[in-house]
């Protein structure tokens, strides 16, 4: 799948602004972005849903709106919420489907490993929101497509379920199926990604895979009162170290490339005591993806 | 559960089993299995079921056994009343009901998620279309048996077997575009509240169980022109009068089903 400056405007609004990313066959690919980065506009435009204002976009080597009679037999789409009748029961959902594709799964078997074979008569509305995520799960792999697209799968469900849903996108990858993922589990991502796109405002702001976005770099993090002086701080510490105060009164330092030592931590508590200051939340720690996407697009995940 | 899925999980990673060998079914096949699915939902669904069968029933029964309005015109009561109630049996299915249920289904996203399985769009229309027809055909055989116990006897010239049919068809295919005009532009709440409350006035107006020559003689004709009431005047002309060809209601309903398809073919929104 292959996006090169992707444009998508809604009257005035730009919920794309010139995006590019290119997911390889065979690999999951997990979109993150703040609510409102443009990620489902971005993964609608490629199932089809919506055309491009601007830049080109390649599914499967294909043009979603163009080419949408060749291509949808070979997606398979989880959409972030709904687009199941509320009172069809969740087996005769499957199966009805199933009607639509030349070599469906076996509608009992997919019940099965959705945990949903006690609810097969069960209508759609009365599921629980994990078991409804499950359903849209189990018809999004229902037609064997070569490429899935899973709209936040996870979210909703609990531990166990989760695990299962990570569990089918690894056994989806390793037959060979490529999935475009956007979660707000930065743990899924972390998990599942062979190649992890950060998008904010409509543009993609890193891509890589998760060990590239994390790196080795050590860090260390504190809280105290907001606006310390980092210049004096930084002189205090072993050559190389960087630091930064993002939001107010949280304070990362970083060692790119290293890993934090014993005599680091003693030289920013020295500095704390000798200002009076004391630092609280103080943790030793590698860098996550969500700390790279705390310090690209400033915001929370979840926020 | 936990177990079910935690058990599951294992088969499910059996290696080549996600293997892709994606691929559309025959067109007719997918209809077909969309057509039952929305049958099955259609007779399923008692507030539906009211509006299509109920109600056309207890006004055919009630009408029909005591006098509680005058017909005139020669008619006795059940012969008036049966193609007046077939009228009303195929606004409720093809207009009322489908209103409502597509409304609602644009609401929940399921025409969206339809939209990325491999059930094109025309598709799925033929699907709503065969649907509305099976349960048309369902609702005239009890309202014909129904109305056969009640004494009705039909005085229709030959040519009724046609006639009959392409009126029911063009009336169709009139509420259909109405109620998909209703059901793509407006949200599915006002689409619920529109189409009852037009039923219900359509219903009133529409030479349903009120005779036109009822109504004041310089309102009949717009009555006439309205979809329901040309489409029980027509069957009622067949069924009734031996008419043979009642031009004027057939071009009537060809007029609203060609201007109520081509608007709600260019106003239909999916989401």
């Amino acid at each position: 799948m292959e996006l090169a400056g992707l444009v998508k405007r809604y009257g005035p609004a730009t919920a794309v602004d010139g995006l590019s990313l290119t997911a390889r066959r065979g690999e999951v690919t997990a979109i993150l972005g703040p609510n409102g980065a443009g990620k489902t506009t971005t993964v609608e435009v490629c199932e089809g849903y919506r055309r491009a204002d601007g830049g080109t976009v390649r599914v499967l080597g294909l043009d979603p709106v163009r080419d949408a009679a060749a291509l949808k037999p070979r997606l398979g789409v989880m959409l972030q919420a709904g687009g199941i009748p509320p009172a069809v029961p969740a087996g005769e959902y499957l199966s009805t489907l199933s009607r639509f594709h030349v070599k469906p799964h076996d509608t009992a078997w997919l019940l099965d490993i959705a945990g949903l074979t006690a609810h097969a008569k069960t209508p759609y509305k009365r599921l629980s929101g994990g078991q409804q995520q499950r359903l849209s799960l189990a018809a999004a792999v229902l037609g064997r497509p070569e490429l899935v697209f899973l709209d936040e799968p996870t979210a909703g469900m609990d531990p166990q379920a989760r695990h299962a849903t990570w569990d089918l996108v690894t056994a989806l990858r390793a037959d060979g199926v490529s999935v475009i993922l956007t979660t707000h589990f930065m743990e899924e991502a972390e998990r599942l990604a062979d190649h992890v796109v950060i998008i904010d405002h409509g543009r993609t702001v890193a891509d890589g895979s998760p060990v590239s976005l994390t790196g080795s770099a050590g860090q260390l993090r504190f809280r105290a009162e907001p606006g310390l002086d980092l210049d004096s701080l930084l002189a205090a510490l072993p050559a190389g170290s960087a630091g930064k105060e993002s939001p107010a009164g949280r304070y990362l330092i970083e060692v790119p490339g290293g890993t934090v030592q014993p005599a680091l931590l003693a030289a920013v508590t020295a500095w704390c005591a000798d200002r009076g200051v004391l630092p609280s939340s103080l943790q030793i720690e590698s860098r996550t993806l969500e700390d790279v996407f705390l310090e690209l697009t400033g915001r929370d995940l979840r926020g | 559960m936990t177990t079910t899925a935690a058990t599951a999980t294992a088969t499910a990673a059996e290696p080549g089993t996600w293997t892709p060998a994606p691929g559309a079914a025959p067109l007719r096949r997918m209809i077909a299995a969309q057509a039952v699915q929305e049958t099955r939902q259609l007779v399923r669904n008692g507030e539906q079921l009211t509006l299509m069968l109920v109600i056309p029933l207890l006004l055919l029964v009630a009408f029909s056994l005591e006098p509680l309005v005058n017909f005139g015109g020669g008619y006795t009561r059940i012969d008036f009343l049966t193609p007046g109630v077939i009228a009303l049996a195929v606004m409720s299915t093809a207009f009322t009901s489908q209103a409502i249920g597509t409304g609602f289904e644009r609401r929940y996203g399921v025409l969206k998620r339809l939209g990325a399985t491999p059930l094109s769009r025309q598709g799925l229309i033929a699907a709503k279309t065969a649907t509305v027809i099976a349960v048309e055909l369902l609702q005239a055989v009890i309202i014909l048996l129904v109305g056969l116990a009640l004494g009705w006897s039909p005085d229709a010239s030959p040519a009724a077997v046609v006639v009959v049919p392409l009126l029911v068809l063009l009336g169709t295919a009139a509420f259909s575009g109405l109620a998909l005009l209703l059901a793509g532009t407006l949200r599915a709440e006002a689409t619920l509240a529109a189409a009852n409350l037009i039923y219900v006035v359509l219903l009133g107006i529409g030479g349903v169980v009120f005779p036109l020559t009822k109504f004041p003689a310089g309102a009949r004709p717009l009555l006439e022109l309205l979809p329901t009431g040309a489409l029980s005047t027509g069957l009622r002309g067949a069924l009734a009068n031996a008419n043979a060809f009642p031009a004027r209601d057939v071009l009537t309903l060809a007029v609203w089903a060609v201007v109520s398809v081509a608007l709600a073919a260019r106003f239909f929104r999916w989401e």
